[in-house]
């Protein structure tokens, strides 16, 4: 019971989400073999990496889809432990998937409501879930929608997306993972979107991107997390690091010997003086 | 022209404040004018058939199709087709199909039968016997579907087939067993006494209408886009019209020979019917698990990421379904007064399904409504008694039957592809 530095936690709160040393195979397949993230609130978090590089297992895992094998999830800086899609909802984690699973046949406030409908005894209270809906899309300053009663179908790729984060945002949710969410928007809609992303954090949440696009990271990330086959490379801040850093740690796993940026790099990175 | 689009982009943030500027008459007129050209026509196709049909039979059969006599009958006709597309609604929302429905109403109809007249029981404990025989039914077609995965098409054939056996097994080959039970065969020969019609009939219309006013004054006050005044004025009338038009039709005397026997009233299997279809209505588009159906036949995927069991509504939609076709199973049997090795057969299915798609039910689920099976469903009886006054055979009358499913097949399918075009999909 000695008194350490991290014992001050007024100093600093704890990051929202801390994953340490996750490990996840898949039979002979090691899918994550050590990955470490840090998502504090408040800031955006960039998950970047080559395909395959464990970006979709490793939110999979935070989200409860599958389970770490080994590793220790810490959130808000108490241990965890996720095995289902209802434990990472329970915590506040909330995913918004590139396939944005909306139902096309239903309008925006019931998709906004799916699952979690309000009810007046048996029956839905349609009211209260459309003004709901309204509030939460005003402030998120959603204003390109034209009812939120049109059927989603109609609505453009990155209404869809709006719609899909603004669910996400509607449960009083702590964190919100986005994968690819501006992978198949025209340049004013990925605009807009990375707008709202920033506006989540700033609002408070802690949020994780995940994006192959270096100009989506630089715009809007507090902090880069770098997979490279299943294992962190590295966590660095945006502002300390340079896209050919990150770019070179995306498609190498390390930064080149001499790049002095040793202080910024997680320790993890195993085989990062073999492989420089 | 860019400044036109941008301020059309622009313009509504108020909306979303929570104050709607609501449509007026013509806006919401123009705005179900480009719904429908747009390919979301609902059931405007079968009720303009439906218009059609009854145009042609009037003119040709003056003086029998509209009689009162026959409009009663059309109703009796109809009713187990109904039933049963009530029910194959919740299956097809889902994107599945129920190919057992028919033999399901003729297995159940087979125990009603069985327990009433060889077994003595009362027709309380009969009609729970054979609705749940159907709810077991259905529990064994979710089964198959939803936890085993097989796809739906097998697996209700093969409950098709079976049946079919179940039927035979219970009757005997070339047996029929008789209904003498008077409640039993009330619901399907007896009449509403006419005053108590006109009560139910006038408490329903100004009911529909309390609660059409209440929920559009409740929108309005809370700020949300509600239809404009004179559309619900016109809807409560146009229901007012058509219910107490059709209690005045049916109260009026229908007896060949009114001094040996009156037949006056609303047949009873109506209200039985109506108060059927409110009941599944409200169900489906008022309830969680009624939303939940059509998630999952809009996208199984994201309903189940959702958090929505999805299997279990699929289970329940079966049995839905199974159960329905139960109760018509009960009214067929009530009709028949008895039931016979081929109840529930031949066409029974084809035009419970075929009443579910012609009122615009979508094959590919998640488009569908209880009121689209009522008027597919009076297409078809439409079409069967139309056509059998005119004297032609039930070949022809399968012909036409087949073209009109087939025509109503390719509306869903056309209005499908203008809707994915005019992105409403």
């Amino acid at each position: 019971m000695t008194k350490t530095a991290h014992s001050a936690p007024d100093l600093a709160p704890p990051p929202t989400l801390e994953v340490r040393g996750g490990r996840k195979n898949f039979g002979a397949v090691h899918a994550l073999r050590g990955v470490d993230l840090v998502a504090r609130a408040g800031e955006v978090t960039a998950l970047v990496g080559d395909n395959g590089a464990g970006k979709s297992t490793m939110i999979k895992c935070v989200a409860g889809i599958h389970a770490f094998d080994a590793g220790e999830v810490l959130f808000e800086g108490e241990q965890t432990h996720i095995s289902s899609p209802a434990d990472s909802s329970a915590l506040g984690i909330e995913v918004v998937y590139q396939d944005l699973a909306l139902c096309d046949n239903l309008d925006i406030v019931h998709n906004m409501f799916l699952g979690r409908e309000l009810k007046k005894g048996f029956r839905l209270d349609e009211s209260a879930m459309e003004t709901r809906a309204a509030e939460v899309l005003a402030s998120l300053s959603v204003r390109t929608v034209r009812s939120i009663r049109q059927h989603v179908a109609s609505l453009s790729g990155g209404q869809r997306q709006t719609v899909a984060i603004a669910r996400a945002v509607l449960w009083n949710s702590k964190l919100v993972i986005l994968d690819e969410p501006t992978a198949a928007l025209g340049v004013a809609q990925t605009e807009q979107v990375l707008q709202l992303v920033r506006r989540l954090a700033d609002a408070g949440l802690a949020v994780v991107l995940v994006s192959h696009n270096m100009n989506d990271v630089f715009e809007v990330a507090d902090a880069i997390n770098v997979l490279y086959l299943g294992q962190t490379a590295a966590q660095v801040r945006t502002r300390e690091t340079s896209r050919s850093e990150v770019i070179e740690l995306i498609t190498s796993g390390s930064l080149p010997a001499g790049a002095a940026a040793a202080a910024t790099l997680s320790t993890t990175n195993a085989n990062g003086s073999t492989t420089a | 022209m860019s400044t036109h689009t941008a301020s059309r982009h622009d313009a509504p943030p108020s909306l979303l404040a929570g104050s709607v500027e609501q449509p007026t008459f013509g806006e919401a007129v123009t705005n179900y004018v480009s719904k429908v050209r747009g390919g979301d026509m609902g059931s405007l196709p079968a009720i303009l058939a439906l218009l059609v049909l009854l145009s042609i039979f009037v003119i040709l059969k003056p003086e029998t199709f509209p009689s009162t006599l026959n409009i009663a009958n059309l109703f009796q006709q109809g009713a187990v087709v109904a039933t049963i597309a009530m029910g194959l609604v919740f299956v097809l929302l889902l994107g599945e199909i129920d190919l057992s429905a028919g033999f399901t109403s003729g297995t159940c109809g087979a125990v009603l039968a069985t327990v009433l007249t060889q077994h003595g029981w009362s027709w309380y404990a009969a009609v729970a016997a054979a609705l749940v025989t159907g709810l077991a039914i259905g529990l064994v077609l979710g089964t198959l579907v939803a936890r085993l995965g097989v796809p739906s098409f097998i697996a209700t054939l093969a409950a098709f087939l079976a049946l079919q056996g179940v039927v035979l097994l219970i009757i005997g080959t070339g047996g029929n067993i008789s209904i003498s039970d008077p409640v039993i065969l009330a619901i399907q020969n007896k009449n509403v006494p006419p005053a108590l019609g006109w009560a139910i009939g006038i408490l329903s219309v100004v009911g529909y209408g309390v609660a059409t006013l209440r929920t559009w004054q409740l929108r309005r006050r809370r700020g949300l886009l509600a239809a404009p005044a004179g559309v619900i004025a016109i809807k409560i009338a146009a229901i007012g019209l058509l219910v107490l038009g059709m209690v005045a039709i049916l109260n009026q005397e229908r007896s060949l020979n009114p001094l040996r026997t009156s037949i006056i009233g609303v047949p009873i299997v109506v209200p039985v019917i109506v108060t059927l279809a409110l009941v599944l209505g409200f169900v489906l588009t008022r309830t969680a698990f009624g939303r939940h159906v059509y998630a999952v036949g809009g996208n199984a995927e994201a309903t189940r990421r959702a958090g929505i069991r999805v299997a279990t509504v699929r289970m329940a939609c079966f049995m839905i379904c199974s159960t329905m076709a139960a109760v018509a199973g009960i009214f067929a049997a009530s009709r028949a007064t008895s039931v016979d090795p081929n109840a529930g057969g031949s066409n029974v299915l084809l035009y419970a399904v075929g009443a579910a798609v012609i009122g615009g039910t979508s094959l590919f689920g998640g488009k569908g409504r209880i009121i689209d099976a009522l008027i597919g469903a009076a297409v078809i009886a439409v079409i069967d008694n139309g056509m059998a006054l005119l004297g032609y055979s039930s070949g022809v009358k399968y012909v036409v039957t087949g073209g009109v499913l087939a025509a109503a097949a390719s509306v869903d399918a056309i209005s499908r592809r203008r809707a994915r075009s005019a992105g409403r999909g």
